[in-house]
């Protein structure tokens, strides 16, 4: 285990140096979070308790949202979109050299990227908007172990899918169509569009049972104390798409390796 | 026992093409019935013109692609089952790629390896004050490796690939794009490495001096069948490469006389003869110091380059 521990803390202080884009991606993240305010706020004010969620808890989530986008990787982590273009271009064999186990190896490097961008960038957005608007903090003290564990859970889960989009490079030929379509799933079934709890009916109920909405809606609404059904059920939900994935992962990583192995790539 | 042992080793792979809707499949042979074995400790070098099956051999040789037909054994065991376990005791250096992480110091790479490894921390330290001293690495260590020239990063890459002790190394073209001195600086070590430590090393290059300066025996491989095994004296021997005498006379002349050899080039008052490496020099020189207003002259041995471009183009095609 000491490797991946090793890994972990050696890609923690590899985003560490990129100290300006930092700066600036915490700063992007606070003027998006203000224009959101703006929208949800006139949303919120005409249509007020829309999904369950009061102004407050609509303006919390903006802030909570703006932090966890860059840990998460709803975008994409640059982890795993390295991951992506060594399977592109052959380099993977390099990695293959290695007595590590791939996935591992990834989730190390992401978790080390997730944990440095979650110190770094988490908490600037948050600080920014409950100086300028009254936003929610968690009472009880009991619920901070829940949320931690509860982004944890949701950094796993993106990244399980991120790994199979990076992947999916060995059998198609150029990977990128299928990361930019998981790009624009993640993005919208995460909640970063619209929180998942303002759709209503069948849409809603399938938007809210997809992997994406694990990885960022419900640690927020675990924050918010708004899970419909407990913090307890929605932790549960979480792990369960974190166990799905990884396995499908390795998975993959075993065909993968006997593809490249046996069929030479 | 041998260290390497590979027995009517093939590998084929199947190249699909498509012309409108027709789809075709065809099998080419990247590797085909080769057989050879290293002894611990030896230097070998490995070439071929590109496309020979080097880089099939020496991923088949990891246990990163599995042979076709025949039997691979490295180290005792089978590459391709045994890849992981494998791993820990080969060394491998890719002089396009780097294993090194980009960002960071080189002393955290080194880090990682020494976990990955599992190297006892004293075996650790010891390596890297040997490999720092060798290679002049010390001022070096804290620096991000993006930030090394190609030189300082490939003496990295190669430090990197030994730091756990491996008993064979695998070297693609680890001279690629090295002036001189860095060049001969890492032939060095790895003379060197060789020595104290029995580290047996496969070494493919295009850089024929790099098997010059190391190597103890050279095969050679071309359209994945493998047409060259022995020694560079050898090599020489075997082919009837011719030598050249190089005449330079008082003034320009028109293409001497010789009997038993014949002008290849004229460039001003120097003359190029070649003649066959059966033949003695002696003779000839007698012959022109005593026709000729000869002032100086050498005779050139082949060179490895020319001998190897005789083996890859075979005399007559079939």
């Amino acid at each position: 285990m000491g490797v991946y521990w090793a890994i972990g803390i050696r890609s923690f202080r590899r985003f560490s140096t990129y100290r300006i884009a930092t700066a600036s991606g915490a700063f992007t993240n606070t003027v998006f979070g203000f224009i959101l305010c703006g929208v949800y706020l006139s949303l919120w004010q005409a249509r007020p308790g829309l999904g369950g969620y009061d102004t407050a808890d609509a303006l919390t989530f903006v802030w909570l949202q703006q932090g966890l986008l860059m840990p998460i990787g709803l975008f994409g982590a640059s982890t795993t979109v390295e991951l992506g273009e060594r399977v592109r271009s052959g380099a993977i064999a390099v990695d293959l050299y290695r007595p590590t186990q791939l996935l591992l190896w990834w989730l190390s490097m992401d978790l080390g990227r997730a944990m440095f961008q979650l110190l770094a960038r988490g908490g600037a957005p948050l600080l920014v908007g409950a100086l300028v608007f009254d936003l929610k903090f968690p009472a009880d003290p009991q619920r901070w172990p829940a949320i931690a564990l509860g982004i944890v859970l949701g950094i796993l889960v993106s990244f399980g899918f991120r790994y199979l989009v990076a992947l999916s490079g060995f059998w198609l030929t150029d990977s990128r169509g299928t990361e930019y379509l998981a790009l624009w799933l993640s993005l919208f079934f995460s909640g970063m569009v619209m929180p998942l709890v303002v759709f209503p009916g069948w849409f809603g109920e399938f938007a809210r049972a997809t992997p994406w909405a694990a990885t960022m809606q419900v640690p927020i609404d675990i924050w918010l104390g708004r899970n419909p059904g407990g913090t307890g059920a929605a932790l549960l939900f979480q792990l369960g798409w974190c166990v799905v994935l990884l396995l499908i992962g390795q998975l993959l990583t075993l065909l993968a390796t006997r593809k490249v192995v046996i069929a030479g790539g | 026992m041998s260290v390497i042992e590979l027995s009517d080793v093939s590998r084929a792979f199947t190249v699909r093409s498509r012309e409108g809707f027709r789809r075709t499949k065809r099998e080419v042979r990247a590797v085909d019935g080769l057989s050879f074995t290293v002894e611990p400790g030896e230097v070998v070098g490995y070439i071929g013109p590109n496309g020979a099956g080097k880089s099939t051999t020496i991923k088949m040789l990891t246990g990163i692609l599995v042979p076709s037909g025949g039997t691979i054994r490295v180290a005792g065991v089978d590459p391709s089952r045994n890849r992981v376990q494998l791993a820990k005791r080969i060394g491998v250096v890719f002089g396009q790629r780097t294993t090194l992480w980009w960002d960071l110091p080189l002393k955290d790479s080194f880090a990682v390896l020494q976990k990955m490894y599992g190297v006892p921390p004293a075996r650790h330290r010891a390596n890297l004050a040997t490999f720092v001293e060798l290679l002049d690495l010390g001022d070096l260590l804290d620096v991000p490796v993006r930030q090394l020239s190609l030189g300082q990063r490939m003496r990295g890459d190669i430090a990197a690939a030994l730091l756990h002790d491996p008993d064979i190394v695998y070297l693609d073209e680890p001279t690629i794009g090295l002036d001189v001195i860095s060049k001969a600086r890492l032939r060095e070590f790895l003379a060197q490495i060789n020595a104290d430590r029995k580290t047996t090393v496969i070494l493919t290059t295009h850089d024929l001096d790099d098997i010059e300066a190391l190597c103890t025996r050279v095969m050679v491989i071309d359209h994945g069948r493998q047409i060259f095994d022995g020694t560079l004296p050898t090599l020489r021997a075997s082919q009837q490469a011719p030598r050249t005498l190089v005449v330079d006379l008082a003034t320009s002349l028109p293409p001497l006389q010789v009997p038993g050899a014949t002008v290849t080039k004229v460039t001003g008052p120097r003359q190029h003869l070649t003649f066959p490496p059966t033949t003695s020099a002696a003779p000839l020189v007698a012959h022109i110091a005593a026709t000729y207003p000869l002032v100086d002259l050498t005779v050139a041995e082949p060179t490895i380059e020319s001998i190897i471009t005789q083996l890859y183009t075979p005399p007559e095609a079939d």
